[in-house]
């Protein structure tokens, strides 16, 4: 059942659509709903090894529908500490529910400093509005 | 006069000018700068009709030597194998001829479910888990290999034996450089690939590529070359013979992590080179890096089954830049005659035909032994070709036995240095014992 | 309906093959190298087999079963004399290797076809071997990066710059050749956007790659002024030939300044695209580029015979096996000599009949870029989206109803819910005529009852097919075992 659209407050955002829950030193990511959204249901995940570093603004991974395939963008730079078994078996759990059981990545952040950057719920939903 | 692949009348296009809001067919054309046009008549013959173009045409096809006209014993990657008149009457229904790729899954249903019948073959013959729709020839699919190398393990070193089809090793080398692969050769030793080359080779290697049988006809130690491979961390990748597979063993049976090769063998005329179809087949890791087209199946929205092309992602059309190759019209119509030759086949005439290659081949050895000629590689078991020696230049033998009608096989030295004297000969179950009596009979006329 | 491995029974057969009498015994192969399990191969006589693929040709729809009006794939009428001389035994029982002597005819056709081609192009030198339209992207970059490496400018020209609007061959073949991209825009009227351009393009470009007329159907008006900018900085220009059915006889890529062109033999010339292939993907090249085509080079020799030359030290290799795809060349230069000089008519009528068509339905569909289209052009379902919820999808299953097969969709990717039409030269105005009521009865149905669009197709050997279910459960052959349940068609 895919999801209605929502940005939940409790988390920041990057222009590119994706999304971090601060922990922390640690951050969970993911894509928002309106990438999601756009994508239609996911049917692959690409995700970066367990260890590996992420870096803030690059790619860290894939997510592909049928017709479209989009680089994830990390928010933020860090080493991989998790990767999310279950999307990698059901990748329409992230249409499904994209900020709870939908999440990508768990990283140990290399720079809580960048977290300043990121945006909020309302500067997002303003960056939406703007496309 | 209206030409006859044209439909408009002029009333037609008065009618349509005024539609569009123009006065003239030259109109349409305003957006094009002056400069840019060619502003006279292009400098053509003059437009022949159908008969004079079939004259025509016909008086050209005359002047060819083909294998209806010329006793052949060529092969090279090339064979005079029979084509079975159902794989033409299949071939020429229009529905499946005149269409296109089958990207609106519900107007081509027939070529889809062809395509993955086709690839269900390729997979029983190869002994692997996935085939493509097809590539290209048997030199692309080479290349589309070496980038699924490459992206698998990481590695920027292809291994190539020496004993690969020359032209397979000479388009991998013309690619490689674009996607940054070194090409190295791994030689032979009297006929087949030295295992101890191999190994030191594929040490840093992403794949070591060899043929079997390769193109001296001779049947590699393919086990020992995979297990050398794999061991080494590379991908072992059969290049292979499709008519073979009756026969020989399947290369997903001895540990071949790609299979691919030339399909025209089977059920494809020669045709001066082309067109033809590349297979290409992989284990099931390798799915997501498979260049090409891949059909699988599905149901539609009343719970039937139907067939759809499947992880598109991967292609030039969605993944542009990142794609896993640029490949887009393939060989559909010469793969579905693979299918068609296939089925005519069955399992029982493809071992029957391996085993009369086989025959006429041990036939063919010994004549030409009875004539004088020595074999190159005497003590190797070969598959429907081998390489013996004509005491003289083979490209003169080759010119003297073509003046009595025959052509006696391809001259090695055009290919491999030390090799001038030798012809590779072929024998394809079209070729028949008196056929075979009468070239032991011209070469001992010519070669001496 | 059954897969013919679902027909087959143990024991039965479509071949007799030749039994010859007194040979030796098949000798013995290692038994390590010997077949172990025979491939599960279709077991049927020779009726079922051809009733089966006859079946599979029913359920499949080419130009020669209805209009067929695929966007950038030039679906045009295939003449069946092309047929009958490609299968003549002098061209389809030719061994590639053959000497020279045995193959004039094979040689001298290919030499013809080459003098046309460039004639046509309005370049100095072609190569035949390519095997498909994307083989020869890729050979041209190859003769670009072949020639800035003759001329020690390698490692400086990187970049390749290619509009928005580009096929996606054409990035992936930048990719492939070694090259970096440089992404252009479109401007308002729908042409490369000239300002965008001069900022991209410096002493480190090799090339332009660029259709024209492009992907939109148009032709680009600013053509003279995107060749003083490549050709003034150095850098040569490619111009891929999937449009060419627009400008035969009217414009060449040679005269607008294009320094290597690719021909789609199976677009424009009219070899069958076979589902899916085979095509053919010549190149023509300016002079400065001959050295570093493909070898072998077909010539005339100076006593009027042909031959192959090998000895072409500059070249970049080979690209295929042997001389290209021969039976292509048959049936494309036979179309040709049927054309001669009137190739031009060709054109014009590919041009009068797809702007009839845009003029008739540009009310009633959203069309990007008002001008006056070349061979094809392109609308959007934009507004019925909005409104209606249909999109551009939904309508080419629609017309599936109607006895149509699609345009293309969703491309070029620059404009949303995107129709590319193309109707070719082959089509009467009672065709388009047709075609055009569908289109507009079709936008009349998402008004009123739009399910119908969303259901479809109703009149096809299956409905509409769940992509998202095969790309997850990966099924890309047959399972044979357990021994399954027959599935009835």
């Amino acid at each position: 059942m895919t999801a209605a659209e929502s940005y939940p407050d409790d988390l920041r955002y990057h222009s590119e659509h994706d999304w971090a829950r601060v922990e922390g030193d640690e951050a969970t990511l993911g894509i928002t709903w309106f990438a999601a959204d756009a994508l239609g249901e996911l049917v692959h995940f690409e995700p970066p090894e367990v260890g590996a570093n992420v870096t803030k603004d690059q790619s860290y991974g894939e997510v592909e529908s049928v017709k479209a395939v989009s680089d994830v963008i990390a928010p933020l730079s860090g080493e991989v500490v998790a990767v999310n078994g279950h999307v990698i078996d059901a990748p329409e759990t992230v249409n499904d529910d994209p900020y709870g059981d939908g999440w990508l990545i768990r990283v140990l952040l290399s720079d809580p400093g960048e977290v300043a950057a990121l945006l909020d719920a309302d500067a997002y939903r303003q960056v939406l509005e703007s496309q | 006069m209206t030409h006859p692949f044209l439909a408009l009348t002029d009333s037609d296009r008065r009618e349509m000018l005024a539609t569009i809001g123009v006065a003239s067919v030259d109109e349409l054309f305003r957006d094009l700068p002056t400069a840019v046009r060619l502003g006279r008549e292009l400098e053509l013959e003059p437009a022949l009709s159908e008969q004079e173009t079939f004259e025509h045409l016909a008086a050209l096809a005359g002047q060819n030597a083909d294998a209806s006209r010329e006793l052949s014993f060529l092969g090279a990657g090339v064979y005079d194998h029979y084509v079975p008149a159902v794989v033409d009457t299949i071939l020429q229904r229009g529905e499946l001829l005149t269409a296109y790729t089958p990207y609106q899954p519900e107007m081509s249903q027939g070529v889809l479910q062809a395509i993955f019948e086709y690839q269900t073959a390729i997979c029983e013959l190869t002994g692997m888990d996935v085939s493509n729709a097809s590539g290209y020839d048997g030199t692309s699919v080479a290349v589309d290999a070496c980038y699924v190398a490459k992206h698998s393990t990481g590695r920027t070193k292809v291994v190539v034996t020496e004993a690969t089809n020359p032209q397979v090793r000479q388009v991998v080398k013309t690619f490689a450089a674009g996607f940054g692969l070194e090409i190295v050769e791994a030689p032979h030793r009297d006929g087949v690939t030295d295992l101890d080359e191999v190994e030191r080779a594929a040490a840093d290697a992403a794949a070591v590529i060899f043929q079997q049988p390769n193109f001296f006809g001779c049947l590699e130690p393919a086990p020992e070359l995979c297990a050398r491979a794999n061991d080494a961390g590379a991908l072992p990748i059969a290049h292979v013979d499709l008519v073979s597979l009756g026969v020989l063993e399947a290369p997903g049976n001895y540990g071949a992590a790609l299979a691919l090769g030339e399909g025209q063998a089977a059920g494809n005329f020669p045709s001066f080179g082309g067109p033809h179809y590349g297979f290409l087949a992989a284990r099931e890791q390798f799915i997501r890096r498979m260049p090409g087209r891949i059909v699988g199946e599905t149901v539609d929205t009343a719970g039937d089954r139907g067939y759809v092309l499947t992880l598109q992602t991967r292609e030039q059309h969605i993944r542009r830049e990142k794609a896993t190759s640029n490949i887009t019209t393939n060989q559909t119509l010469l793969a579905l005659g693979g299918l068609v030759y296939f089925t005519w086949l069955g399992p029982q005439g493809l071992r029957e035909l391996g085993e009369i290659c086989l025959s006429l081949g041990a036939y063919a050895k010994q004549r030409l032994a009875e004539a004088g000629f020595e074999q190159v590689f005497a003590d190797r078991p070969t598959f429907k070709e081998f390489a013996v020696r004509v005491g003289r230049n083979a490209r003169e033998v080759v010119a003297a036995a073509r003046e009595r009608g025959v052509h006696p096989g391809h001259a090695l030295g055009r290919d491999y240095e030390g090799m001038d004297d030798v012809l590779l000969v072929a024998v394809t179950e079209r070729r028949t014992p008196d056929e075979i009596d009468r070239l032991a009979e011209v070469l001992a006329e010519v070669a001496r | 309906m059954k897969l013919i491995y679902e027909k087959s029974q143990a024991g039965r057969r479509a071949s007799a093959l030749p039994r010859y009498e007194n040979l030796p015994a098949a000798p013995g192969i290692p038994a390590e190298l010997r077949r172990s399990e025979p491939p599960r191969l279709p077991e049927v006589p020779e009726f079922e087999l051809v009733r089966h693929f006859t079946e599979l040709s029913t359920r499949n729809f080419g130009v020669d079963t209805g209009f067929y009006p695929l966007g950038s794939c030039t679906m045009k009428y295939n003449p069946r004399i092309n047929e009958r001389l490609a299968a003549l035994p002098g061209f389809a029982r030719m061994h590639p290797l053959q000497e020279e002597g045995g193959a004039q005819g094979a040689l001298e056709l290919m030499w013809r076809l080459q003098e046309i081609l460039a004639e046509v192009t309005g370049l100095d030198a072609v190569s035949l071997q390519p095997a498909a339209g994307s083989q020869g992207e890729l050979t041209g970059l190859l003769l670009v990066r072949a020639y800035f490496a003759a001329r020690g400018e390698g490692d400086q020209r990187r970049k390749v710059v290619i509009p928005d609007t580009a096929h996606g061959t054409n990035p992936a073949s930048v990719t492939m050749a070694g090259f970096e991209l440089t992404h252009v825009q479109t401007d308002a009227r729908g042409n490369i956007d000239v300002d965008d351009l001069r900022g991209k393009v410096d002493e480190q470009t090799a090339a332009l790659m660029l259709t024209n007329p492009s992907t939109l159907g148009l032709f680009d008006e600013n053509i003279e002024e995107i060749e003083r900018i490549f050709h003034g900085a150095g850098a040569l220009m490619y111009y891929d030939g999937a449009n060419l059915n627009a400008v035969c006889g009217i414009s060449r890529p040679g005269d607008m300044g294009f320094d290597v062109v690719h021909i789609n033999l199976h677009k424009t010339f009219s070899q069958p695209h076979g589902g899916g292939g085979p095509g053919g993907g010549p190149i023509a090249v300016r002079d400065i580029l001959e050295p570093f085509l493909p070898v072998p080079a077909v010539v005339k020799r100076e006593d009027g015979g042909f031959g192959l030359d090998f000895d072409r030290p500059e070249t970049i290799g080979k690209v295929r096996g042997f001389t290209g795809p021969f039976g292509v060349f048959v049936r494309s230069y036979a179309f040709l000599r049927m054309w001669g000089p009137r190739l031009r008519e060709m054109s014009e009528a590919a041009v009068l009949n797809a702007n009839y068509v845009l003029a008739r339905l540009k009310e009633t569909y959203d069309l990007p870029f008002d001008r006056l289209c070349m061979h094809e052009f392109v609308l959007s379902a934009r507004t019925m989206k909005r409104e209606h919820g249909c999109t551009a999808l939904d309508v080419a299953k629609r017309l599936m109803d109607y006895g149509f097969h699609p345009p293309t969709v969703y491309f070029p990717l620059i404009v949303p819910e995107a129709l590319m039409i193309e109707p070719t030269e082959t089509e009467a105005k009672e065709t388009l005529d047709a075609f055009c009521d569908a289109m507009i009865a079709i936008a009349r149905e998402a008004a009123e009852k739009p399910e119908v669009l969303k259901d479809a197709p109703h009149r096809r050997p299956v409905r509409r097919l769940d992509e998202v279910r095969a790309a997850k459960n990966q099924i890309v052959k047959f399972g044979f075992e357990p021994a399954q349940e027959p599935i009835e068609a």
